[in-house]
């Protein structure tokens, strides 16, 4: 095994090479023995009896997870949806003229990022049954779905609004001055030079943050809506198969796995495809060492 | 204002106990996310393709599925310890895979010709890595381990949900003793804006103190 070198090390001559093979074997033995002691551990309990892997045969429990990936790609979609629209509003709303209406942006995004995501679904959906004067049109309420949707749509939306407003400033100046210099109004600047660079520049880590929205549509097993984590839960709950937790836990984190990988997989070839096209392809962004690590950290999402 | 004192004390453990998921999970997260970033970047193939693999599970599946795997499977698998153990391991596991992809992409910032001239100079792996290298990619991975640590803070929300009481757990309660739910989210969200708010500004602070001209 031949290596280049790198920032860290040279290339490996015949004594680094004889160390890293012994480096290796002992990571290799490590890794061996914590997998064994995981498989005894797991054997030992009986997590390997078929009463506990039988009911993933059933076409009832594969019903079951069938719905709860259902109704987790509903609430993703839902949310994904609502927080775009409300990432635009705010990040036009944070990049506005008017002072009131930019503080205003500015006071909503800092209060819904700092809150915890959790608290604000559990606060949606006790509010309507413990909160005196609510208002009875909100009924719809009730249905666990929406305190899901909205708080997913809440905090992704200002992680939305901060990435397109950063990708629009991001922009080089010289292209709102031509667009100026030809006389077109603010809106124009924005909707027909601004707007379609920045989102094509930030697309791949809009894609990134739905990853997080994806992920975070597991915290409506706290409200009982039931989604995948919620059905693993459940099946795992069942005396009769034995509490298969831990092979629900495995098959619905599969699942999860899968479905995450193919968004980022899908986010890459987009930066990707929009680095290579020749047409439309955005205006070069610079930026200095520190930031393009910002855009880094943003790119593998907010947490 | 009758919420608070009311229920000061339930808040103020809620509290303190938030405050210690945070320093103890942020103290596993930065510790072990530098281990696995070094075990990314190292000449040896197998711990590279362990760090590999540990991130590219860890990161693409749902915290609350971890911590339902660690806080009610390890009991299943006759590992027990107290929620606040699990908890920590959950939370702190996590954040890790993040921290090491922060690490990673701030060990890539620093020019090659930095590690170049110090091999040139005789140093060994060790040394130009604890000499040269960690010490330029730290500058550059503050940034971003803040916001993963104020991410974190928000995250362990939902160790409550695993019975520890936490900030989060405590309003759970207070909403079953029928309190005025408006108010008690307001001093819950008090609570997590204070932690949130004073790790920016430290970050904010170190940020500056590490700044150099360059």
């Amino acid at each position: 095994m031949t290596q280049k070198a790198t920032v860290l090390f040279d290339a490996p001559g015949p004594r680094a090479r004889t160390r890293n093979a012994i480096v290796g074997a002992i990571g290799v033995a490590v890794l061996a023995g914590v997998f064994a002691w995981v498989v005894y551990r797991f054997d030992q309990t009986g997590q390997f009896d078929a009463k506990k892997w039988d009911p993933f045969q059933y076409s009832g429990i594969q019903q079951l997870i069938f719905d709860g990936l259902k109704s987790t790609l509903k609430a993703f979609a839902l949310a994904v949806v609502f927080s775009l629209i409300l990432g635009a509003l705010l990040a036009a709303g944070r990049l506005s003229d008017h002072r009131p209406v930019r503080w205003a942006a500015t006071a909503f995004v800092t209060f819904f990022r700092a809150m915890p995501l959790l608290i604000l679904i559990y606060f949606l959906y006790v509010a309507p049954a413990k909160l005196s004067g609510w208002p009875s049109w909100l009924h719809w309420m009730n249905d666990p779905l929406w305190p899901l949707v909205i708080g997913l749509t809440l905090y992704n939306g200002t992680v939305q609004a901060e990435t397109m407003r950063a990708g629009i400033q991001a922009l080089p100046r010289g292209q709102s001055e031509a667009a100026y210099a030809l006389g077109m109004r603010k809106s124009q600047v924005m909707m027909t030079i601004l707007v379609p660079q920045g989102i094509r520049a930030m697309l791949p880590t809009i894609i990134s943050q739905m990853v997080v929205t994806l992920k975070d549509t597991s915290l409506g097993f706290i409200i009982t809506y039931p989604e995948l984590l919620y059905t693993a839960r459940q099946i795992g709950a069942v005396q009769d198969y034995g509490l298969p937790i831990i092979p629900a836990a495995i098959v619905i984190g599969a699942i999860y796995i899968l479905l995450c990988i193919a968004l980022s997989v899908f986010a890459v070839w987009l930066e990707k495809f929009l680095g290579k096209s020749r047409q439309g392809r955005p205006a070069k962004i610079e930026t200095l060492p520190g930031e393009t690590l910002a855009a880094a950290g943003a790119v593998s999402g907010d947490r | 204002m009758n919420v608070l004192s009311d229920n000061w004390d339930l808040i103020r453990d809620g509290f303190f106990t938030t405050l210690e998921l945070t320093v103890l999970c942020g103290l596993v997260a930065l510790v072990g996310g530098t281990l696995l970033a070094a075990c990314r970047v190292s000449p040896v193939p197998p711990l590279r393709w362990f760090g590999t693999a540990y991130v590219n599970v860890v990161r693409n599946t749902p915290l609350t599925l971890i911590m339902l795997v660690v806080g009610l499977g390890f009991p299943k698998l006759d590992i027990h310890f107290s929620f606040i153990t699990f908890a920590v391991i959950a939370v702190g596991g996590y954040t890790a895979a993040f921290i090491c992809e922060a690490v990673r992409s701030g060990i890539n910032t620093v020019p090659i010709g930095q590690a170049e001239a110090a091999r040139s100079l005789g140093m060994s792996f060790t040394q130009v890595l604890t000499l040269v290298v960690l010490p330029q990619a730290l500058r550059a991975v503050v940034p971003p381990i803040g916001s993963l640590l104020i991410a974190m803070v928000r995250n362990s929300a939902i160790a409550s949900a695993f019975n520890v009481h936490d900030l989060f757990g405590t309003s759970a309660e207070m909403v079953e003793n029928g309190e005025n739910v408006l108010l008690i989210f307001l001093w819950i969200a008090i609570g997590y804006l204070l932690i949130t708010l004073t790790m920016s500004a430290l970050f904010a602070a170190l940020e500056k103190k590490l700044a150099v001209a360059r």
